[in-house]
């Protein structure tokens, strides 16, 4: 057994400095990296740097289930952070945890109440008839032609004949397919009728003849009666003086304004130009878009198009919308996606879509159109959230939480050190370096992990790389305690360390191996804080395998030439007297050979 | 030198010799006895579940507050309509504790909360914790306590045997019992921070255990091969063999815990650091205990059962009691490298046996026949 063991170890033993040059250039490489990077600290966790962390769970509908996944998660992130950073938080951050968790972390300085609130509640996606739309911010005053052109002729709207779209505002000039658009409004982009075959067509059908339905029509009546069948004029005032290019003023812009009723609201269309709108009342709700999606169009070189398919309810009210839209001139010919009340898209309409699916099309990158069929989708999402947890720590105390996290680390590696000291004496020369090597391997892995993966360090993290150190030094004495057995079997200190290495290696593997396991199962299983440990757990118990091969294995090699150690020093830690080890083999040592006879007698 | 110095001296020169699978009857013992101890607590008590595990908030004011508890206990009950508990901590902020509320209904308690006190919301740490939130923490806690045992107790079965995996797993369990019912027992609150510390014990406890374990399979290759120890009695030098890296691992392991539950209690007074090393505490010192006293001893006892190490122990007695008849010999075989060979020659002579002479000298057993 020690045999091929042993002719492993002498392979290692023979280039021992080849190790620790190895460690040395990963330690210059890491800080070198950190520093060219900035990122000279850990990123810090909402708990010691202050600011809100709220955690949200996913709620399926009953019977939707299988809603919770990965896909729908990843569209209520990508929403939710629009939201979250449409406040003008820059740096919160959305991710989800586990299988139906969603963290979201805003950094301290911001309205947390406010941001809580976009977050809290379900995000808001309708369809809204536009009434009139301006670039805002060009020429910072209001445009007074376009708000004349969205005056009311009352006219009553020709196909309808319903006595409610009179007053709707929608100019009933059914130029059904012109092509609008141009000039008016630079962003519009035609919905056409879904080129798949038309899933429900009675439903279309049915809806263009009957009534209207309700969401729409109903609301303009409202409109209608409060200013005398148009705008009313506080929406009106409001829109004159709306300037979309102003961030806090987008952020407020038709808030708090029910679907039912008209509001204002910014958009930025495709030359990134803010544009604001007077809107009418909802028409389709987002919950009655059962599914859209970005696909690339190739029967009629579109390029990307967004496509909806509508629940029957969502068909029938969509079919109606764009039935009266159409019949509009531009810009009334549009309706407005407005997210969050801000205009994600206001695609125009040139005829009745009475299919259940929509097809949107326009200049739109595949980025363009996959954002739009997630912000879409979402409306369609299966799942509430719900807040789990929300925490708020000041920055007062998040500073003194990490102070006393630091004051901890150094009280527990002061102890620790003392502790080696004492027991190992002299042997302390690799241990203390050890530690210190493998703290500076973790700082500045954490500190780059900061912005390559947005590692945070937290309060539990802390106390991972603390309770570390113990496993970190336990390798340590794992090794010392081996190769004093060597000693103490009456080796002198080469062959002892030669030979404690293999067995000493295996023991550090394996029980390292378990903590690993620990540390993965927890990181994958659990949520939150927990998490956070469990990383720290895992990457300490990682580097602790790394330092020990590539740094204490090889000092100890190199130091085990030294006469201090060799020889057995009374301060080196490897004094065999002390030890106990048997005299007789002691007998060619010199120094310590007769005192440790008497001892030895003693103890037999 | 005292009886404790002697023991360090001994200790230090890896000549400690209690015979601790012989004894292990009164270890199981004092094992069970705690054990059940704890489920009593349990069962009796209950665990002291922190407010995550039941929803409410949790305000923190800042440092220095000048309002007292029976004044901020009266105010948050007027804002909330919920009974509050309020504690000072040691730089003199406020926790205010308050079960049962909704997480949409805290921020006017905030609010309200700011107004009596003289703080600025913006001031006051706020944790507030929805109802489901600490079970769904406890339950995944749980899951990954199952899918790390059983990945476990496969890993150690490829690695070592079924028996040392089965040993460790009933020290794992002996551990999280105790932690938990010392938990129920003395009344400390249970927060996601001491699940966090439970779950760690698993990797440490189980490390540990590891640890001798390695040790004793190292030691028993080969072990049917000779006649003059029993499993049991390698055992035992396994463990007394690591008992010196077992006491220095859990002091160094205890140490940075200490500190942390040093600064913890003392410096902020409440929170994760403390309830995260206050169940580390409890359940280190609870492992280093299982794997010296219960996992090993276990091993023992069952590898004792199977018929090859029956048949080993009578053939070990059989030459025991010839021996006492016969002219005694020297009872440390495995210090081959004895009195006349050459110093060289010790690595070559490596292997189990060694080692096992060397720890099989201190026991009560050997070394009294010597003398």
């Amino acid at each position: 057994m020690a045999a091929p063991k042993k002719g492993r170890s002498a392979g290692a033993q023979s280039k021992p400095w080849r190790s620790l040059v190895l460690i040395l250039i990963a330690i210059v490489a890491l800080t070198g990296g950190m520093f060219a990077s900035g990122n000279t600290t850990p990123r810090l966790g909402i708990d010691l740097a202050g600011g809100t962390s709220i955690t949200l769970r996913a709620v399926p509908e009953r019977g939707q289930e299988s809603a919770i996944n990965k896909a729908n998660m990843d569209t209520a992130v990508s929403i939710m952070e629009r939201r979250v950073n449409g406040l003008g938080v820059s740096e919160a951050e959305v991710q989800t945890q586990g299988n139906d968790n969603i963290i979201v972390n805003i950094p301290k300085g911001t309205n947390s109440q406010q941001a809580r609130e976009q977050v809290g509640t379900t995000a808001k996606l309708y369809f809204r008839p536009v009434l009139a739309t301006d670039i805002s911010g060009v020429a910072a005053t209001p445009s007074p032609g376009t708000s004349a052109s969205a005056s009311p002729s009352s006219s009553p709207s020709g196909k309808a004949g319903d006595d409610n779209g009179t007053s709707g505002g929608e100019k009933a000039t059914s130029t059904g397919s012109a092509t609008p658009s141009a000039t008016g409004s630079p962003q519009g982009r035609a919905v056409t009728d879904g080129l798949k075959a038309d899933a429900t067509p009675s439903a279309g059908s049915t809806a263009s003849g009957s009534p209207k339905a309700s969401a729409s029509p109903s609301a303009s009546a409202t409109a209608g009666s409060d200013s005398g069948g148009d705008v009313p004029a506080a929406l009106q005032a409001q829109y004159a003086t709306l300037d979309c290019t102003k961030k806090d003023v987008r952020a407020t812009a038709g808030k708090g304004v029910k679907p039912s009723e008209p509001t204002v609201a910014c958009g930025q269309n495709s030359q990134g130009q803010w544009q604001k709108y007077i809107l009418g009342p909802a028409a389709v709700d987002g919950t009655d878009v059962k599914k859209a999606q970005a696909v690339f169009n190739t029967q009629t070189a579109a390029g990307w198009t967004v496509t909806m398919e509508f629940t029957s309810k969502g068909a029938k009210k969509f079919a109606d919308i764009t039935g009266k839209l159409a019949q509009n001139t531009t810009p009334q010919n549009q309706f407005a996606i407005v997210l969050d009340g801000n205009v994600v898209s206001d695609p125009y309409v040139s005829q009745a879509l009475t299919g259940g699916n929509a097809e949107i099309t326009g200049r739109f990158s595949q980025e363009e159109a996959q954002s739009l069929a997630n912000m879409l989708s979402y409306g369609a999402l299966p799942l509430t959230f719900r807040e789990d947890s929300v925490t708020t720590v000041t920055a007062a105390l998040g500073s003194d939480q990490l102070r006393a996290g630091l004051i901890a680390g150094a009280i527990g590696l002061a102890l620790v050190v003392v502790y080696l000291l004492v027991f190992y004496k002299g042997l302390s020369v690799i241990a203390i370096p050890s530690l210190l090597v493998s703290a500076i391997l973790t700082y500045t892995i954490m500190s780059l992990l900061g912005p390559a993966i947005g590692f945070a360090l937290n309060l539990p993290a802390v106390c991972g790389a603390i309770v570390a150190i113990g496993i970190t030094a336990d390798s340590f004495i794992v090794f010392f305690e081996r190769i004093r057995d060597g000693i103490r079997e009456g080796r002198s200190l080469r062959p002892a360390v030669e030979r404690a290495w293999p067995r000493a290696r295996r023991t550090i593997l394996v029980s390292d191996f378990v903590s690993f396991l620990a540390a993965a199962v927890l990181f994958v299983v659990t949520v939150g804080k927990v998490q956070g440990f469990a990383f720290t757990l895992g990457l300490t118990t990682l580097l602790d395998v790394v330092v020990v091969f590539l740094f204490t294995k090889p000092l100890m090699t190199i130091l085990a030439r030294r006469k201090f150690f060799a020889q057995g020093h009374k301060w080196s830690g490897l004094d065999p007297k002390s030890l106990g080890a048997k005299p007789p083999l002691r007998r060619t040592r010199r120094p310590s050979g007769p005192a440790a006879g008497p001892v030895e007698t003693k103890e037999a | 030198m005292s009886k404790l110095g002697t023991l360090s001296a001994k200790l230090h020169r890896g000549e400690v010799g209690y015979d601790f699978v012989k004894n292990r009857k009164i270890w199981y013992g004092i094992s069970v006895l705690i054990t059940i101890t704890a489920v009593v607590g349990l069962v009796v008590r209950g665990l002291n579940m922190g407010i995550e595990f039941q929803g409410g908030a949790v305000f923190t004011t800042p440092k220095h507050m000048t309002t007292t508890v029976s004044q901020a206990e009266t105010y948050a009950e007027d804002a909330s309509g919920h009974d509050a508990i309020v504690q000072k901590l040691g730089d003199g902020s406020l926790r205010i504790q308050i079960a049962g509320i909704d997480t949409d209904k805290s921020d006017q308690i905030k609010e309200a909360l700011s107004k009596d006190l003289k703080v600025d919301p913006e001031r006051i740490n706020a944790d507030l914790v929805g109802p489901s939130w600490g079970e769904q923490i406890a339950n995944k806690a749980w899951e990954g306590l199952a899918i790390f045992m059983i990945l476990v107790v496969i890993y150690l079965a490829i690695a070592f045997e079924w028996r040392m995996a089965l040993a460790a797993l009933v020290a794992l369990i002996h551990d999280i019992t105790i932690t938990t019912g010392i938990y129920a027992l003395v009344g400390f609150e249970v927060t996601p921070g001491t699940v966090i510390g439970l779950l760690t014990i698993l990797g440490y406890s189980l490390y540990d255990t590891v640890v001798v374990f390695d040790s004793l399979k190292e030691q028993t290759k080969g072990i049917t091969k000779q006649t003059r120890w029993t499993y049991s009695d390698v055992a035992n030098q396994s463990i007394n063999g690591t008992l010196m890296r077992s006491i220095n691992t859990t002091v160094v392991a205890l140490l940075p815990v200490a500190g942390l539950l040093f600064i913890g209690g003392g410096l902020l007074g409440a929170g994760m650091l403390n309830d995260i090393s206050l169940s580390l505490f409890v359940g280190l010192a609870a492992g280093a205990y299982s794997s010296i006293f219960i996992a090993t001893p276990l091993v023992a006892d069952l590898k004792e059962r199977e018929p090859q190490m029956k048949a080993l122990r009578k053939r070990v007695l059989a030459k025991r009691a010839q021996a006492a008849q016969g002219t005694p010999e020297d009872p440390a075989p495995g210090r081959a490298a004895g009195p006349d060979e050459p110093e060289d020659a010790a690595p070559a002579v490596v292997g189990p046996r060694d080692q096992s002479a060397s720890r099989g000298r201190g026991r009560g057993r050997t070394s009294g026949k010597r003398r």
